[in-house]
């Protein structure tokens, strides 16, 4: 693609997909960029192209006649050229550019050898989705311990399976399906612990009956249990992990209606490894530092504010997915679809969508968000899980942190997640916070959704990268009417200092947790 | 099957399996210890959020290996990336 792009799209799982293929199809040029080697994000993740032979995926996944779809539409659009394809680009930073927007990337399809490049468009979706929301317990810092998503992962893009013997726990329906891909590749899964009671969602009967697909892909998830003999046990947890150099046991204990664990009711169950998810939270890291406003979500997240046409607070960044709201691939689709739609109208293209198919879109949105309401309501965090912890439980896996700390740093008057950083490095470390920040916000502030740190660098870059491109020679930088272009490479190796993740988040004292 | 020297020994994987795909299938969990415990970690997040997966390839330290694709040939050395 050799004329300026409209819009850049940076994610292409469920969300992206969707809002690039409605762009291109209203006749805009469009740049994608995944860090992933398919299309499909997290969700329809799948093995690079060539290798899809070699590792069959296609039983383990939902909506797949979708996603075929949406990969033929691209396809078309990429050799008509319109469609400028970049997977394997890790986008680091998108900035304000005049009047629109410069996304920084490095590509690694070369890994590790990293070549920096920059994309810029009047436009910017970011569809970055979302990743597994984990709380901390005794050992769950031992190999063998994963999230679910790892696990899935793992099965979807590789095939592999990391256990023999597992067990689950968390709260929320993605429990479900990785439990029945695990014992469909054979995987003994001993017991899915589900911190909620079903009856939570008897409480909201309007929102499962207006969408019948997710109830029954629920009941499809749940036969497969009953055919593998998997178990699941309402309102349990599991509370602590045993093992030395991997995990050989879990502890389940039953929970009282505030999470904590009902005395005398732990049990102990060996396993090889095993999975944990507490919902997910929002992936915001080029968002924030975009200056969007953000809004408190039902799940306990902050998510971006978003109009009716999925724009952002900041003229000409739009949203779609699980950035606005954690609420499953369906309904992402169709806030991609919706997303793209405004930034046909506020382009001015000549092909917008018709207003009875926009009218139905949003009608289609605001039924699934009322479930994904619904869904956040009936599987929230145990008030109680820390009552789970010891003072020596890990919390800040990356700089080894524990419960204790943290403790201490909030008696001494640390009031959220921010301020218990500057005082025990919580959060410091090379994840900044990504896995512990949900837990620690949890255990230090007393109210509000927990809003993540900014960080400047979204993903390490070597400083070689960026050296290149400061140098690079005039000419091969971008302008307005390149749309993108590979400045120059960069062997980690030769440079290998690492940008890890600058962060301002200077733990600011003004800002209240609320 | 085709194969990667990790700590340099041969590796075999799966056209399409990353680094850490093809060290969970061979059965290793964990493949590099913490600065301050000294405790085991491997793979966690497996999406390249956590960072627990740290390896050198090729001789680029801190990698993550759930988001390599194992390449034919490819040198990985583990143990390492952690202090960087």
């Amino acid at each position: 693609m050799t004329d300026p792009a409209d819009l850049i799209v940076v994610g292409a799982g469920p969300a992206g997909l969707a809002a690039a293929a409605t762009a291109l199809a209203g006749g805009l040029r469009v740049v994608l960029l995944d860090s992933g080697t398919a299309l499909g994000g997290q969700y329809w993740r799948h093995p690079p192209e060539h290798a899809r032979a070699a590792v069959p995926t296609d039983d383990l996944h939902h909506g797949l006649d979708r996603y075929r779809a949406l990969c033929k539409a691209l396809a078309q659009h990429r050799t008509s050229g319109r469609l400028d394809l970049r997977l394997e680009h890790h986008v680091w930073s998108a900035v304000r550019d005049g009047d629109g927007f410069a996304v920084h990337a490095v590509d690694r399809h070369e890994a590790p050898r990293e070549t920096a490049v920059v994309v810029r468009a009047p436009r910017l979706l970011v569809a970055t989705g979302a990743y597994d929301r984990q709380l901390p317990f005794p050992g769950w810092d031992l190999p063998g311990v994963l999230t679910i998503g790892g696990l899935q992962a793992l099965l979807k893009g590789g095939g592999v399976a990391a256990g023999s013997r597992v067990a689950l726990g968390g709260t929320g329906p993605f429990l479900l399906p990785v439990a029945a891909g695990l014992a469909a590749r054979g995987v003994e899964v001993v017991e899915v612990c589900e911190a909620a009671h079903p009856r939570a969602w008897l409480r909201h009967p309007g929102p499962l009956l207006r969408n019948p697909g997710k109830w029954a892909e629920g009941a499809g998830y749940a036969a497969a249990l009953v055919r593998h003999r998997v178990p699941l046990r309402p309102r349990a947890a599991i509370v602590a992990a045993e093992g030395g150099e991997r995990v050989t046991a879990v502890r389940i204990a039953s929970l009282a209606p505030d999470g904590s664990p009902r005395p005398g009711t732990e049990r102990r169950v060996e396993v090889d490894a095993v999975g944990v998810g507490w919902g997910f939270a929002p992936q915001l890291d080029l968002l924030v530092p975009l200056g969007c406003a953000l809004t408190d979500g039902v799940d306990g997240n902050a998510v971006v504010a978003v109009d009716e046409g999925m724009r952002t607070t900041v003229p000409g960044l739009y949203t779609a997915g699980e950035t606005c709201g954690v609420g499953g691939a369906a309904l992402a689709v169709n806030e991609g679809r919706l997303a793209a739609a405004s930034v046909l109208a506020d382009s001015r293209a000549t092909r917008v969508p018709a207003d009875k198919h926009l009218a139905a879109l949003r009608s289609a949105v605001a039924r699934q968000r009322a479930f994904a309401r619904a869904m956040a309501l009936a599987h929230p965090l145990p008030p109680a899980w820390s009552s789970w912890l010891t003072d020596e439980t890990v919390v800040c896996r990356c700089e080894e942190v524990t419960a204790g700390a943290i403790r201490s740093a909030r008696a001494d008057g640390a009031h959220d997640h921010r301020q218990v950083k500057q005082l025990t490095r919580a959060g410091m470390g090379w994840c900044q916070g990504r896995m512990c920040g949900p837990a620690v916000h949890c255990l230090t502030a007393r109210r509000g959704a927990y809003e993540p740190a900014e960080r400047l660098v979204a993903t390490p870059v070597t400083l070689g990268a960026l050296a290149d491109l400061d140098e690079a020679p005039a000419g091969t930088t971008c302008t307005a009417d390149t749309a993108c272009t590979a400045v120059t490479a960069c062997t980690a190796g030769t440079t290998g200092t690492v940008c890890t993740q600058a962060s301002t988040d200077n733990g600011e004292t003004d800002k209240e947790c609320s | 099957m085709t194969e990667m020297i990790v700590d340099g020994r041969p590796l075999p994987f799966v056209e399409g399996q990353t680094v850490a795909a093809a060290l969970v299938a061979t059965g290793r969990l964990a493949w590099r210890t913490t600065r301050v415990g000294h405790r085991p970690r491997g793979v966690f997040c497996g999406i390249g959020v956590c960072f627990d997966c740290l390896v050198t390839v090729d001789g680029a330290p801190g990698q993550r290996a759930c988001l390599v694709p194992a390449r034919p040939g490819m040198t990985v050395t583990t143990g390492e990336g952690d202090d960087d």
